[in-house]
């Protein structure tokens, strides 16, 4: 069962996130500031964000990879998980907001709101919360992949819709009435659970919660694609008409990968908040969930560490470039989105399984396949 | 003021130039220099009185006369009681006879007396004035004096509103002057029931929102058939009403339907005709706009003259320069991608970037403002509604590149060649047709258009660099909606679109009625997942 569920590559990816996760709080909190080893919260913060995306990346790859459905929306479900982490937030800052309101956030105060709307009601629990974080996206899943998947609507038109779907909320996210701070979104936040958000140590336990979460997002992905669900999945993203006319109920599969994939980003969005500091409705731009495709896509689609390790290259090739040459950001993601589509079809990862195989078949002359 | 002054000065020697006038300057039994006289005499009431009687006289010369009572400038002679005007700036004045004009010179310290007027003097002099300047040749001046009198009703303007009415050779005019009467009447506490309901008969005809509130007071009216009729009067204008705000409504989803067929009809060839899933499409609607602002800045470097013209140069550079772009796409990206839909849309999504960051760093980040050209500025009325002729404009314009595109399809050879690429490009491929060619071909024409929507869209919009982002989503609805493979489609789900859109705005407000139209979308593909006009037959199997 466990040798299944985890082969060479996950074992490596798996090892490695277990290091990544020791090693950096340690450089962040035992080594001291000053040293070549110490590692300032702001980057232990930045790993934290990228892991997220990671997340994010493996629950497109789950919907993308193993069965063929391209969601353009799913930057919604990441960013309504991280609304749900930040109205809890927004309630733990309590009296010590702007206006010392004990239960109306900063904004709702000066927006003259008498009492808290009904849907803010419960957040300040944080079980209650971390409910919210996967029931909201996998509700809004369950509804929309219902309606899509049983009335048969596939492939671009899915993905059009999808486009519509995060759009449409960040319209509605936008308004001031909503209810959820308008275009400024939810911020200033103090802590999480008592423990200070600023401070090196819980800055360092959300990294490894991070690293936690992606590990178990990727043995669940694992689980789900290696069942015989999986099998399932990956027949209908071949031939749908042709598992359906075998007799699968295809919509059923579809709607399930679609509800635990929007979940597994709900997860990652909850994750975001605490360590950015802020969500806005920003977050619901397609253009966002545009580029998560493409972190699988760069990574390699359908292979699941593909899309962590692209989430992680795409991500750090953006901090570093827009550091560097805010101009040339755009160009070079552009190019990366045309390059990798025409002449890496399967990512990083199928270039170097290129690479391997073309070694295996001929060890006689290893030299000049390598350099070609 | 000195306008004004210059304004009265004309009217006085147009109006002494028409005789008719002339002939009804003795109504009232007293003349227009018995009253002059008489107006420095009793308090302000007589004063009133006595404006109202200098109106009714009609003479010519009253209008001067009463503006210069407003304004202060009428003084009495103590030496023999002759009513001047005294004008002139401060310690020159010069004084002159207030009806013939005479100069008399400077006045000593202490020789005259101003006749002074308080707020109620001056109320009845405007009305007066108002009254008088009926009677103007000038037709102008008769429109804005009835329109004052409308909405300043005064049961003193019935008589000579009255006169005027029956003098008045224009009907388009003598409608004003008859409903400025009615409101009058209505005014007038006095008036007889029957004449009260016959204004409300008149109001009912003019049917807009100041006759409405006109009607609703009336409703107040002690006479109960008065009462009544103004009820009806107020029922019957408020069905106008919501027909004109139903129509403006139309109107408004048309011009929005319009803007969104523009940007949606390139995509309805490339995504509808082709299969291709261009996300780069909003940029290129954004370099045809770029390519207006930049035709613009030649022009009014070095050729100021043809600013007129301006569009009729942006259109065609605009088609081609997107055109080729798009043509450059489909031969760089999209020709290794066919068959594989989602592929194309994340390469032709990159390109989209690139196109942008291209446009920010030649052009800068900020908006750049096009200039509409005059036939294209100002608006028109129809009925109780404002049409701006951009709008208008853009209108026919969606239509007439509609129908071209229509008929290049079904009528040119070019067309024959994309419709059997589209149908069976194998069958096509093996009949001789240059399947490539009529791939890039075809992509360009979409391309091409949507640069031509960019030059439309740069009349309306502000041309920035995130121009193309704000309408490809919608654009994708459009088309989605509409129905892929089908011109019409579009047609009809831009104008769907659009209409729904601005009839649901003033229930929802702008932002609910967009949202409310994705939701509706989204709603609609599950009850018909390949939109209104859906292709039948063998090319709905991909």
């Amino acid at each position: 069962m466990i040798a299944r569920l985890i082969d060479l590559r996950g074992a490596v990816f798996l090892l490695l996130l277990a290091c990544f996760a020791t090693i950096v709080p340690m450089m962040s909190l035992l080594a001291e500031p000053g040293s070549a080893l110490h590692l300032p919260s702001y980057a232990v913060s930045l790993f934290g964000k990228y892991l997220t995306y990671a997340l994010l990346a493996l629950s497109v790859d789950l919907i993308w990879g193993y069965c063929g459905i391209l969601s353009l929306g799913h930057g919604a479900f990441f960013a309504l998980g991280g609304y749900a982490m930040g109205m809890h937030l927004m309630r733990e800052i309590g009296d010590r907001g702007v206006y010392a309101n004990p239960v109306l956030p900063d904004f709702m105060v000066f927006l003259n709101y008498d009492a808290l709307p009904w849907f803010w009601l419960g957040f300040d629990m944080f079980w209650f919360a971390c409910a919210m974080v996967l029931l909201v996206p996998g509700l809004l899943a369950f509804v929309f992949g219902w309606f899509a998947f049983r009335s048969r609507v596939t492939g671009v038109y899915f993905s059009i819709i999808t486009q519509a779907m995060t759009y449409a909320l960040l319209l509605a996210f936008f308004r001031n009435d909503m209810g959820f701070g308008g275009n400024n979104g939810l911020t200033d936040f103090k802590d999480v659970l008592g423990f200070d958000l600023q401070a090196p140590g819980t800055r360092a336990t959300l990294f490894a919660l991070s690293c936690l979460a992606l590990g178990g997002g990727y043995l669940i992905c694992r689980a789900v694609t290696q069942s015989r669900a999986g099998k399932v999945l990956i027949a209908v993203r071949d031939a749908e008409s042709r598992a359906r006319f075998l007799g699968y109920r295809v919509e059923y599969y579809k709607l399930f990968v679609f509800v635990v994939s929007a979940m597994m980003a709900g997860v990652a969005g909850a994750l975001y908040v605490p360590q950015v500091g802020i969500i806005n409705p920003s977050e619901f731009q397609p253009a966002n969930s545009i580029e998560a495709v493409i972190w699988v896509a760069v990574g390699g689609r359908g292979t699941l560490v593909g899309a962590a390790l692209g989430a992680f290259t795409v991500n750090g090739a953006k901090t570093l470039l827009t550091g560097w040459f805010p101009e040339i950001w755009l160009f070079f993601l552009g190019a990366l989105f045309v390059a990798v589509t025409l002449f890496l079809p399967n990512g990083i990862l199928g270039l170097l399984r290129r690479r391997r195989r073309a070694a295996r078949a001929e060890p006689a002359t290893t030299a000049p396949a390598a350099a070609e | 003021m000195r306008s004004a002054l210059a304004l009265l000065a004309s009217l006085f020697l147009l109006m002494a130039a028409a005789p008719i006038l002339a002939q009804t300057a003795e109504t009232g039994g007293a003349t227009l220099e018995a009253l002059a006289a008489r107006l420095p005499d009793g308090d302000f009431n007589d004063r009133a009185g006595i404006v109202s009687r200098i109106a009714a006289t009609s003479d010519p010369r009253a209008a001067a006369l009463l503006d210069a009572l407003l304004e202060g400038e009428l003084e009495r002679l103590n030496a023999d009681g002759r009513i001047v005007r005294v004008t002139g700036p401060r310690r020159q004045e010069v004084a002159f006879d207030a009806l013939t004009g005479e100069e008399i010179g400077p006045l000593g310290r202490g020789a005259s007396e101003r006749i002074r007027v308080n707020n109620a003097v001056r109320r009845a002099i405007r009305s007066a004035v108002g009254v008088l300047t009926l009677g103007s040749p000038d037709p102008a001046v008769r429109i804005s004096a009835a329109q004052a009198a409308f909405s300043g009703p005064d049961p003193e303007q019935i008589e000579p509103l009255s006169a005027a009415l029956a003098a008045e050779t224009d009907p388009a005019i003598a409608k004003l002057i008859a409903e400025a009467r009615a409101a009058s009447i209505l005014a007038d506490g006095a008036a007889a029931p029957a004449d009260k309901v016959a204004a409300l008969d008149t109001l009912t005809a003019r049917g807009d929102r100041a006759a409405l509130s006109l009607a609703i007071a009336a409703q107040n009216d002690p006479a109960p058939e008065v009462a009544a009729a103004a009820g009806d009067t107020r029922d019957a204008i408020e069905r106008v009403l919501a027909f004109w705000d139903a129509a403006r409504n139309v109107w408004f989803g048309i011009s929005l339907g319009s803007v969104l067929m523009l940007a949606a009809i390139g995509l309805a060839i490339t995504f509808g005709v082709m299969g291709v899933i261009n996300m780069a499409h909003g940029e290129l609607v954004m370099l045809g706009a770029y390519t207006t602002f930049a035709v613009q800045q030649a022009i009014v470097a070095s050729a100021p003259w043809l600013s007129e013209w301006t569009l009729a140069f942006a259109l065609p550079l605009a088609f081609l320069v997107s055109g080729s772009v798009g043509v450059a796409i489909e031969r760089g990206v999209c020709r290794f991608l066919y068959g594989r839909p989602l592929e194309t849309l994340l390469a032709t999504w990159g390109v989209s970037l690139i196109l942008q960051q291209l446009v920010r760093s030649i052009f800068g980040a900020t908006n750049r403002a096009v200039s509409n050209p005059d036939w294209m500025s100002g608006a028109f009325q129809i009925g109780q509604m404002q049409v701006t002729w951009n709008r208008f404009w853009i209108v026919l314009f969606a239509l007439a590149v509609f129908a071209a595109l229509t008929l290049l399809l079904k009528r040119t050879p070019m067309g024959l060649q994309m419709r059997a690429v589209t149908q069976n490009r194998r069958m096509a491929d093996a009949m001789g047709v240059r399947t490539g060619w009529v791939d890039a071909m075809t992509f360009g024409l979409g391309a091409g258009v949507a640069g031509v929507a960019g030059v439309a869209l740069s009349q309306i919009d502000n041309v920035s660099p995130d121009l193309g982002q704000s309408y490809i989503v919608d654009s994708f609805m459009v088309v989605v909606f509409g129905g892929v493979g089908n011109l019409w489609g579009a047609l009809a789900g831009a104008f769907t679109l659009g209409v729904a859109n601005k009839f649901l705005e003033p229930f929802a407000g702008a932002v609910m009625a967009k949202i409310l139209v994705l939701v509706f979308i989204i709603l609609f593909i599950q009850k018909r997942p390949r939109g209104l006009f859906a292709l039948k037959g063998r090319a709905v199997e991909q």
